[in-house]
C-alpha cells in the first residue's frame, strides 16, 4: 500500500493571461482530512478541477493508489473513486432528490434488449445514502423543494453514495447553519475514519484547526507548503497565504473623507430573506468597505441600491435630494456607478468591441445633432482610457473577451468612469484577477476616492477590506450589524460582526 | 500601418473556411456561366437584383431580431399580409372584382404608408410580448404567424386579389435607366439599416443586448424599449416589401410570402449574422441573400427539378450555421 492515496505533481494549467497553476502539488493521506488554502485566485479550486478531470492539466502527473492514471474527465474520476462537491452547486431542481444523487449512473434493469432505469433500486438506494450522512428528506421529493444548504448535503451523500476513496469539500460550509456544519462535521469524521481521503477547501480559519489533520497553503498557483495542522495558527497561516507584508500590497492613499453624499435609510427588500431595514452612510471621497459571509445579502443590496432588484421600503437622500431608483438608468442618470460582482455574466459585452464596451453607457455624450454618434468623440474616449488606465489591447476593435481579467476590468471601470461617476460601487473588483493587476486596480480605486468620488467596494478577501476602507460596513444575513473605522478593523472584530446571526 | 499588419496575418485557410459558402457559391456560378448561355446577360443580372432587393429587406427586417439572439417567424406571413392590404387598397378603380368597392382611388405612396403603419402595429405586439411577457421570441412570432395568416384569410376570403392599377405595377416594373425601381427601394433601406446598425444609439444597443443582455441593462440600456423598437421595425420592412412583393407578382393572396422568413433567416446566418447574438452586419446580410438566390438561379439554369433544388437549400442552410458555430467553438 502506498503512503499517499493521491499524489498530484508539478501540475501546470494555463488560462489566457494567467497561469492558474504553476508545478503545484498536494499529497494525500489515506484516513485524513487535508486542508487546502490559499487566497481567491490562489488556484485552489482549478487544481480540484483537474483532479476530477473538468480541467485537463498542461504539465504535471496524477498518482493514484501507487499507479500514475490520466483521468478523462468527471466520470471516470467518479468511478475510480474520486467525488467532488462543488463550490457551486449544479442541481436539477426539477427532478427527485434520488436522481439527482444517480443522474448519470443510473441503476438498470433489462427487458431482453431493452434497457431501461430501475427506479425502485434507484431509491432504495438513495434512501440508504441519504441515511448513511443521517439525512432525513424522502428521495422522491423534488430536490427544488429543499433548502440551499440542505441541496449541498444532498451534493455531499451524492459523494458518498459513489462510494469514493477520496473527497473533495469545496467550500462545503460557505452556505450551511452553524448545526448543519456540525453535522457536516460528524459525517466527515465517519468517513475519515472509513479511510476516505478528504480534501477540505475553506477560507474559515476555525473550521481548517478542527477538522483537518494536514494543512497544504497555495499562493498565486504556487505550492508554499504542507504542515500539520497541529503547528500551525491562525496567523501563521495567513501569513503564508497572503506571502508579504501586507502594507506593500496596497497603494499609499490620500483621500480625505468629506461631507455625506450618499444616505440610505431603512432599505428592505421585497424578498423577506433578503436585506432589510438597511441604514448607513458615504461621505465624498470616502472608500466604504462592505464586509460580510456568502449570503449576507451585500451583492443584492446594492443591486437595490442601482435599481436592478425590487425595495418595498426605505430611501436614498443623493446630494441633499431624495432620489428614486427603479432601474439602473435612474441611478445612472445620478452619477452613480456599478461594476457588478460577475464579470461575465452581468459586465462585459463579450463579442462587441472594447470601444463599445467603453462607451455603451454613457452614448449620449457623443451625439451629433442628437442623432449620429461621433466615432472620433467615442475613439478618443477609449484611448484617453487605454491611456490612463494601462489597458492592454491590440487595438480598441479588439473584442473585449480576448483580453484577460483584470483588463476586462479595467475597461468596464473605463465604462463608468465615462460617465463620471460621483458614486462607484464596486462588488468584489479583483475577483479572478492576478496580483499585478490588483494592485493597479488599487491603485485606480485609491485616485478616485482623491479625486472626491465616494466608493462603496464590497470583497470578500479580508486583506483587501483592511487594506482599502476608511471605513468598513459588515452585513449578516441581511441586516447591517455594525460599521469599523478602517484603523480599528482586523479581521477578528470584522468576523465577529459577519457572524452575529439573529 | 495596421493594414499592413492584417495582411500580414492573413491565413488563406481560415479564409477559405470563414467564407466557405460563398466560395462555394461564387465557384458554382463561374462554372454554370461557362456551360449554360446567357447566364452573364443584361436581363439575368436584373432578375437577380429583382428577385433579391425584398428579400434583402425582409432579411434585414429580421436581422434585428436575431442581433438579439431573437427570432422572427411571422415574418413570412406580415409580408403576405401587408401584399394582400396594398392589394386592396390599389385594385384599378375600373376592375371588376375589386374586394373592396368603396375603396377609393389613392397614389401608390398612401397605400403604402398605411400598410407599413397597420405592420408596425403586429412589430408592436410581436416586441411587447417579448420584451414584457418574457415569452421566447421563438413562440411569441409561431403565434403570431399563425394570427397574422388567419387574418388575412379572412379579409381576403381567401380570394386571389389582381387587377392592380398600373401606377402600382410599375413600382415593381418600372426602372431607371438600367437600375429597377425595387434595387432602388432595397437600397435606400440598405443604407437607412447600415446607418442605424453603426451610427446610432439604438444599433449600439441592439448588439449590447445580443451580447450579453443582462450586461446591457446593468449598463443602463433599456432593454424593452429597445427590443419594441427591433420588432416594429421589421414589421416596417415587411410591410415595404409585401408591398413591393404584390406588385412584382401582380397579385396578392394568402399564399405570398409563405416561407419568406425562413430564407430571410438563412440569408442572414449565411452572411454572418451569428446565431448566437449581438454579431451581424448589413453588407452581410445582403452577400447572405445574393449567395441564396444565386444559387436558386443556378440551379434553374442547371434544369434542376424545383423539388431538388429545395433539397440544395435546405443543405446549404444548414451547412453555413455548422459553420458559423464551427467559427464559435474554434475561439472558445
Amino acid at each position: 500500500m502506498a503512503e499517499y492515496r493521491l499524489e498530484m505533481r508539478d501540475v501546470v494549467k494555463t488560462f489566457p493571461g494567467v497561469k492558474a497553476l504553476d508545478h503545484a502539488q498536494l499529497k494525500l493521506r489515506p484516513g485524513t482530512v487535508h486542508a487546502l488554502m490559499g487566497e481567491n485566485g490562489a488556484g485552489k479550486s482549478t487544481l480540484m478541477k483537474c483532479m476530477f478531470g473538468i480541467y485537463h492539466m498542461e504539465e504535471g502527473e496524477v498518482i493514484y493508489e501507487g499507479q500514475k492514471v490520466q483521468i478523462k474527465g468527471p466520470l471516470d474520476a467518479l468511478q475510480r473513486g474520486i467525488a467532488m462537491v462543488h463550490q457551486e452547486l449544479q442541481p436539477i431542481p426539477e427532478r427527485s432528490i434520488g436522481e439527482n444523487i444517480y443522474v448519470g449512473r443510473y441503476p438498470t434493469k433489462r427487458f431482453g434488449p431493452i434497457v431501461t432505469v430501475d427506479h425502485e433500486k434507484m431509491y432504495e438506494d438513495a434512501a440508504a445514502v441519504l441515511k448513511e450522512v443521517h439525512l432525513n428528506y424522502a428521495p422522491k421529493a423534488k430536490l427544488g423543494s429543499l433548502s440551499v444548504s440542505q441541496m449541498q448535503l444532498v451534493e455531499i451523500a451524492k459523494a458518498v453514495s459513489a462510494d469514493c476513496k477520496v473527497l473533495i469539500l469545496d467550500e462545503p460550509t460557505s452556505s450551511l447553519t452553524a448545526a448543519e456544519v456540525e453535522a457536516l462535521f460528524t459525517i466527515v469524521n465517519e468517513l475519515r475514519a472509513k479511510g476516505v481521503a478528504i480534501v477540505y477547501i475553506s477560507h474559515k480559519m476555525d473550521e481548517i484547526l478542527r477538522i483537518s489533520d494536514e494543512v497544504t497553503i497555495m499562493r498565486d498557483g504556487q505550492y508554499i507548503g504542507t504542515w500539520a495542522a497541529k503547528s500551525l495558527t491562525t496567523d501563521m497561516i495567513i501569513t503564508k497565504m497572503v506571502g508579504r507584508e501586507l502594507s506593500n500590497l496596497y497603494p499609499h492613499r490620500e483621500n480625505v473623507p468629506g461631507e455625506v453624499v450618499f444616505e440610505v435609510e431603512d432599505f428592505t427588500s421585497i424578498n423577506p430573506k433578503s436585506f432589510r431595514h438597511v441604514n448607513f452612510q458615504v461621505r465624498k471621497g470616502e472608500i466604504l468597505g462592505v464586509a460580510g459571509l456568502v449570503g449576507a445579502q451585500r451583492t443584492e443590496l446594492m443591486e437595490g441600491l442601482f435599481g436592478l432588484r425590487c425595495h418595498n421600503a426605505g430611501k436614498i437622500n443623493y446630494k441633499g435630494k431624495e432620489l428614486k431608483v427603479n432601474q439602473p438608468k435612474d441611478a445612472i442618470n445620478s452619477h452613480i456607478a456599478m461594476l457588478t460582482e460577475d464579470r461575465r455574466a452581468t459586465g462585459i459585452l463579450g463579442v462587441l468591441s472594447i470601444a463599445d464596451n467603453v462607451s455603451i453607457a454613457s452614448l449620449n455624450q457623443y451625439l451629433i445633432g442628437g442623432i449620429m454618434l461621433d466615432d472620433r468623440k467615442i475613439e478618443k474616449l477609449v484611448q484617453d482610457n487605454v491611456a490612463k488606465l494601462s489597458i492592454k489591447t491590440p487595438s480598441s476593435k479588439t473584442l473585449i473577451q480576448s483580453l484577460s481579467g483584470g483588463n476586462q476590468q479595467k475597461v468596464l471601470i473605463s465604462r463608468w468612469l465615462a460617465n463620471d461617476p460621483d458614486v462607484f460601487i464596486l462588488d468584489e473588483p479583483t475577483r479572478g484577477i492576478d496580483v499585478g493587476a490588483k494592485y493597479e486596480i488599487y491603485c485606480i480605486i485609491a485616485e478616485m476616492a482623491k479625486q472626491g468620488k465616494s466608493i462603496i467596494m464590497i470583497s470578500s478577501e479580508m486583506s483587501e477590506l483592511l487594506g482599502m476602507s476608511d471605513r468598513i460596513m459588515v452585513m449578516c444575513d441581511g441586516r447591517v450589524t455594525g460599521f469599523i473605522d478602517g484603523k480599528d478593523a482586523n479581521q477578528e472584530n470584522i468576523m465577529a460582526l459577519a457572524t452575529q446571526f439573529e | 500601418m495596421r493594414e499592413t499588419g492584417k495582411m500580414a496575418n492573413f491565413d488563406p485557410k481560415k479564409f477559405l473556411s470563414d467564407n466557405a459558402i460563398i466560395i462555394m457559391i461564387a465557384v458554382l456560378a463561374v462554372i454554370v456561366g461557362f456551360v449554360t448561355d446567357n447566364f452573364f446577360s443584361g436581363s439575368n443580372l436584373k432578375n437577380l437584383i429583382v428577385n433579391v432587393s425584398p428579400r434583402f429587406i425582409i432579411a434585414c427586417g429580421v436581422s434585428g431580431c436575431l442581433i438579439t439572439k431573437g427570432t422572427d417567424l411571422s415574418a413570412g406571413r406580415q409580408v403576405g399580409l401587408s401584399a394582400c392590404l396594398a392589394a386592396m387598397m390599389l385594385q384599378s378603380i375600373d376592375y371588376a372584382a375589386r374586394a373592396l368597392p368603396w375603396m377609393p382611388d389613392m397614389p401608390w405612396f398612401v397605400a403604402l404608408l398605411f400598410v407599413v403603419a397597420i405592420m408596425a402595429i403586429f412589430g408592436a405586439v410581436n416586441g411587447c410580448v417579448i420584451a414584457f411577457l418574457k415569452v421566447p421570441p421563438f413562440i411569441a412570432t409561431l403565434g403570431m404567424q399563425t394570427i397574422v395568416y388567419g387574418l388575412c384569410s379572412v379579409i381576403t376570403g381567401n380570394d386571389p386579389l389582381g387587377g392592380f392599377k398600373s401606377s402600382y405595377s410599375k413600382v415593381a416594373l418600372g426602372s431607371l435607366g438600367f437600375i429597377p425601381y425595387l434595387a432602388i427601394f432595397a437600397l435606400v433601406v440598405g443604407v437607412y439599416m447600415w446607418f442605424l446598425y453603426n451610427k446610432t444609439r439604438h444599433g449600439k444597443y441592439m448588439y449590447a443586448i445580443g451580447g450579453n443582455e443582462n450586461a446591457a441593462q446593468v449598463a443602463g440600456v433599456n432593454v424593452p424599449a429597445t427590443l419594441i423598437r427591433i420588432y416594429i421595425l421589421a414589421s416596417v420592412l415587411y410591410g415595404v416589401a409585401g408591398f413591393l412583393v404584390g406588385a412584382k407578382a401582380g397579385g396578392a393572396s394568402t399564399a405570398t410570402g409563405f416561407g419568406y422568413e425562413l430564407e430571410a433567416i438563412a440569408a442572414c446566418t449565411i452572411g454572418g449574422v451569428s446565431t448566437n447574438g449581438g454579431v451581424g452586419k448589413v453588407g452581410g446580410i445582403l452577400i447572405g441573400v445574393l449567395v441564396f438566390e444565386i444559387l436558386k438561379i443556378c440551379l434553374q439554369f442547371l434544369r434542376v427539378d424545383p423539388a431538388y433544388t429545395f433539397i440544395a437549400q435546405g443543405l446549404v442552410i444548414i451547412v453555413a450555421v455548422a459553420l458559423d458555430l464551427r467559427k464559435y467553438l474554434a475561439k472558445k
